[in-house]
């Protein structure tokens, strides 16, 4: 279908804009390294003394250790809530249907700081004292969306008739979800749960607003930036991330891949290979 | 249902209990409806709609201004020094609208092609190495991307640097609207692969067939056939590039110059000590993204998330 | 197929549950600190006695106020552990203070205030006066620092001041020459864009100072008292001034990369900002154009505050000779204490007058350190001044 001169002029487009998104990576890999501590260009001086400093620092610690637990707890709401609502949207008709997809992507939508603003003025008045609960709260307003609409379009393109099926053979609610919807929905709840996981983990607007006297990752870059004494610190906390969170993220591509649906093909075939699947379990 | 009472009477107590659970649920699907949806729809209505609300109405109260307590006599004046002509903020609200379209269309043209790439040109191990080269940067701190960037416009930053190295001249990119727009679309191009790519991926080969098999050429089988369905991805990711364009207040304060003031800076400023106005001003983008979203939705871009 | 059996999964299910009851009863229950004991000065309004510690002291701070290098000690002296809130502006921190019925909202002990958000938090009662003879090192202090009229009101100290920081001239000695010799650098077209200025409301103050010199008519008698046409004229002024500037900086770090990046070649700053790039061997000097504005930061203790023997304690040792020193190095100002200085030379030589600690009083008196725009004017009756809302509209009208 494409020649070849569109097929060649994709791929070396598709490799420049992946090196544009790469390139300020490198620059940040590079000033991790950086002797001073003002990011000038080019680097005079070179030293790995950031990487002890940051390795000691208590508060670098704490404030991953926050980030991940924050993004934890969020994800799994997210991936609650999420599923619930779409499994209501996508199988069964009711009034205000309609509605749920709107209201649900308006904190992804709208402003973080508006969402912020009113988080804020929420738990002022309900007297709710800043904590970390307050902190996932913020970050699960957005993160259900992005479940939730993976979930909808996984379910989507499934049939309802699966779930009957399953009834038909004798299965309770329970079974059911365990044979027939989990596997169907992995993919997309794998999907949902990472974009969740990294909206919650890098977000600083909300938490700045919704945080008491926790720092989470982003909050500590930003008290870093304004300081700027240690700035390649957070150089070399940024760099740490993407080396970190790399395996992980090629680990849930490959999952994806694997177990999800055969994405060529026309629907029909989509539909017997999962029922082949079902029947296999 | 003869056949299900068979089933039910049959086997433990406690799976005899479940099983009659899952009937009654299933007799009744508005029921599971509701209670699927009870726990998130409750907690999402209280919790954010309810306190979108509120912010709303208290843009129609006024701030003490020297305790800063929000004083709840009705007036239109936030609204009426909004709307101004001789103040500032409509000319901001117009630049971050201006921003947020000018980037989305540059993320949507630069992502295109690469989604399109990954989704349907490439072979396996590329793709995977790609979507992965993609999903990455998100993970990456939004705030230290952003120092990167600055180092790389700078006076004397890469960019120069590198100019001046091929004998070309100084560009004076610091600071200035085009450094934002370069940064914006850099932070949010994941965004918007991400949901043209899952688009893009779903188009069954047949179509592509059966086009071919019609006599379309490439060109019309991708103007008639892919791009069609191609659609409602680019407009979701445009609801991330837009919304999250111009809600923003950290880029203009670390990559813009001294027009860069955009609706996120004047809400920051104003949200401690004269909220209402802050609400009063944050309205304009609740306004342009509910719109937004309406319009979105018809393009069938909910699907595409 | 493997079942659970009935009773564990009964155990599961009700161990999860009654488990987020108890996450929702803590989290409930106030975030960031444990719960006060001895609070019994709190209520009082004038904390009399010291008590012991309570064992946790919650503080609303410019980053880095409090950093461990020099409050490790007095955690481990005090057993006072110590729990941040980083603000970014003075008006994020006089909303985390007024939040949840004020005072702190029974949740925080301490404010780290500049005085353009004091005499905001004194007059919404959020914060309470303490006893000021409690802080030994006070009688140390500069005079113009043991009562400011930005944390002295009718004689009561809503908290005692703690570091300081005047408005310099910073520029680039290859760029800029001859040297600057006054503000009028910064107004002047010579070195158009290549000049930088806070992204501050406050900065409107700047403005009129400049103005009280070269437009007397105007009648400025105090810079942070400005009538509607005062506001105006310095307003104009920063608009003018607008064509001149590379950018407003919003953090002193970013302000350091402008300079070494060769962006800015001159711009209003802090001592911080020289002395950082001149560790980084950059060509920059500054001078202090008098008179010229000045922030000054004050301990500020909040009405409700949970842990007041611990808030205390914290007052006294911040205020010491030795830690004043540390926590000048650490985030780049100067102490209000002048016993610092040797202090000061031993953990970074030369810092003592670099910081323009050791100055004839007579230097401070011409320091107009910033004071919360309020509408009553001090030098008339005849006319309300503009409030700082007002003010931050003209910024928002010069930036936007």
């Amino acid at each position: 279908m494409t020649g070849r001169g569109t097929r060649i002029s994709l791929a070396v487009w598709s490799v420049l804009v992946i090196a544009f998104l790469w390139i300020p990576l490198a620059i940040i890999a590079l000033y991790a390294f950086n002797g001073s501590t003002i990011q000038g260009w080019p680097i005079t001086s070179w030293t790995t003394h950031w990487f002890s400093v940051a390795w000691h620092d208590p508060d670098v610690r704490g404030a991953f250790e926050l980030s991940v637990k924050v993004g934890a707890i969020t994800t799994v709401i997210a991936l609650v809530l999420g599923t619930m609502a779409a499994a209501a949207v996508a199988r069964y008709r009711f009034f205000g249907r309609e509605a749920v997809s709107f209201l649900l992507v308006l904190p992804l939508a709208l402003p973080g700081i508006i969402t912020a603003m009113a988080l804020v003025s929420f738990f002022n008045f309900a007297g709710i004292q800043a904590s970390i609960w307050t902190i996932v709260i913020g970050h699960a307003t957005f993160c259900v969306v992005v479940v939730y609409n993976n979930v909808v379009a996984r379910l989507r393109r499934s049939s309802a008739s699966l779930i009957e099926a399953s009834q038909d053979l004798g299965a309770d609610g329970w079974q059911t979800f365990r044979f027939v919807l989990w596997p169907v929905l992995s993919t997309a709840l794998v999907a949902g749960g990472l974009l969740a996981f990294a909206l919650s983990f890098d977000e600083v607007i909300v938490t700045t607003f919704t945080a008491g006297a926790q720092q989470t990752l982003p909050i500590f870059i930003l008290d870093n930036i304004r300081q700027g004494q240690q700035l390649p610190v957070i150089n070399v906390v940024a760099f740490a991330v993407i080396v970190i969170t790399a395996i992980p993220v090629a680990l849930a591509q490959r999952v994806m891949r694997d177990t999800g649906v055969i994405r060529r093909g026309s629907a029909q075939v989509t539909e017997a290979v999962e029922a082949a699947e079902i029947a296999a379990v | 249902m003869a056949a299900d009472a068979g089933v039910i009477e049959t086997g433990p107590p406690i799976r005899r209990a479940r099983l009659r659970l899952s009937g009654f649920f299933w007799r009744r699907p508005w029921l599971r409806a509701v209670g699927l949806l009870a726990l998130p729809l409750a907690v999402f209505l209280v919790v954010y709609v309810g306190s979108l609300g509120v912010l709303f109405i208290s843009s129609l109260w006024t701030s003490n201004s020297f305790t800063s307590t929000i004083e709840h006599t009705w007036t239109f004046a936030n609204y009426r020094t909004i709307f101004s002509r001789a103040g500032p903020y409509l000319h901001i609200a117009g630049f971050t609208l201006e921003m947020a379209a000018v980037v989305t269309l540059t993320c949507a043209v630069l992502a295109f092609p690469l989604a399109f790439f990954m989704a349907r040109l490439a072979g396996k191990r590329t793709r995977a190495l790609f979507f992965v080269m993609v999903l990455l940067p998100l993970w990456s701190s939004y705030l230290v991307r952003l120092y990167a960037w600055q180092t790389i416009l700078a006076h004397n930053g890469a960019i120069n640097w590198a100019l001046n190295g091929l004998g070309l001249p100084d560009q004076n990119l610091a600071y200035t609207n085009i450094a934002m727009w370069i940064v914006y679309t850099y932070v949010w191009l994941p965004f918007m692969v991400l949901p043209i790519y899952a688009a893009l991926e779903r188009i069954p080969d047949s179509y592509l067939e059966a086009s071919a098999d019609l006599g379309a050429r490439g060109w019309r089988t991708f103007r008639s056939v892919i791009l069609p369905l191609a659609l409602p991805g680019v407009v979701a990711g445009s609801i991330f590039t837009f919304a999250l364009t111009l809600g923003d207040y950290i880029t203009p304060a670390l990559i813009g110059g001294t027009n860069s003031d955009m609706i996120g800076t004047i809400v920051y400023q104003n949200f401690s000590t004269n909220l209402p106005f802050a609400a009063a001003f944050a309205v304009i983008p609740m306004a342009i993204m509910g719109a937004y979203l309406l319009i979105a939705r018809r393009l069938g871009a909910f699907e595409a998330l | 197929m493997r079942r659970i059996p009935k009773r564990s999964r009964v155990t599961v299910v009700a161990v999860a549950a009654v488990t987020a009851a108890l996450a929702l009863v803590a989290s409930g229950c106030g975030g960031g600190g444990g719960g006060g004991g001895g609070s019994t000065s709190a209520s009082s309004g004038t904390t009399t006695t010291i008590g012991k510690g309570e064992g946790s002291l919650n503080v609303i701070e410019w980053p880095y106020y409090t950093y461990k290098s020099f409050a490790g000690p007095f955690e481990k002296q005090t057993g006072c552990i110590i729990h941040r809130k980083d603000a970014g502006t003075s008006q994020e921190m006089f909303a985390l203070m007024h939040a949840n019925g004020g005072g702190g909202g029974g949740q925080y002990d301490l404010v780290s205030a500049s005085g353009d958000a004091s005499l905001r938090l004194i007059d919404a009662g959020d914060v309470q006066p303490i006893d000021i003879n409690q802080i030994p090192s006070w009688k140390e202090f500069l005079p113009v620092f043991k009562s400011p009229p930005h944390n002295t009101v009718d004689g009561k100290h809503y908290g005692v001041s703690v570091q300081w920081g005047p408005n310099t001239l910073i520029y680039n000695t290859q760029n800029v020459s001859p040297a600057p010799t006054g503000w009028d650098a910064i107004y002047g077209s010579k070195y158009k864009g290549k000049l930088t200025v806070p992204n501050n409301a406050i900065q409107i103050a700047d403005a009129a100072l400049y103005l009280m010199q070269t437009k007397p008519s105007l009648g400025i008698k105090d810079p942070y008292e400005l009538t509607k046409d005062q506001l105006t004229a310095a307003t104009q002024l920063l608009i003018s001034q607008k064509p001149l500037l590379k950018r407003y900086w919003n953090y002193a770090a970013d302000e350091i990369a402008s300079f070494k990046n060769g962006d800015v070649s001159m711009g209003a700053g802090w001592p911080y900002q020289t002395l950082q790039l001149q560790g980084d061997k950059q060509p920059v000097k500054e001078i202090v154009p008098l008179p010229t504005t000045g922030w000054a930061d004050t301990w500020m203790l909040a009405a409700k505050a949970p842990h007041p023997n611990c808030a205390m304690k914290w007052m006294q040792y911040v205020t010491t000779p030795k830690v004043e020193a540390q926590q000048a190095i650490v985030f780049g100002e100067t102490p209000v204490n002048p016993l610092a200085c040797p202090y000061m030379n031993k953990i970074q030589k030369g810092s003592c007058a670099a910081y323009h600690l050791n100055e004839p009083a007579s230097y401070y008196n011409k320091i107009k350190f910033w004071k919360t725009p309020v509408p009553q004017c001090g030098w008339t009756t005849k006319q309300t001044c503009m409030d700082y809302n007002a003010w931050v509209q003209a910024w928002a009208q010069v930036t936007g």
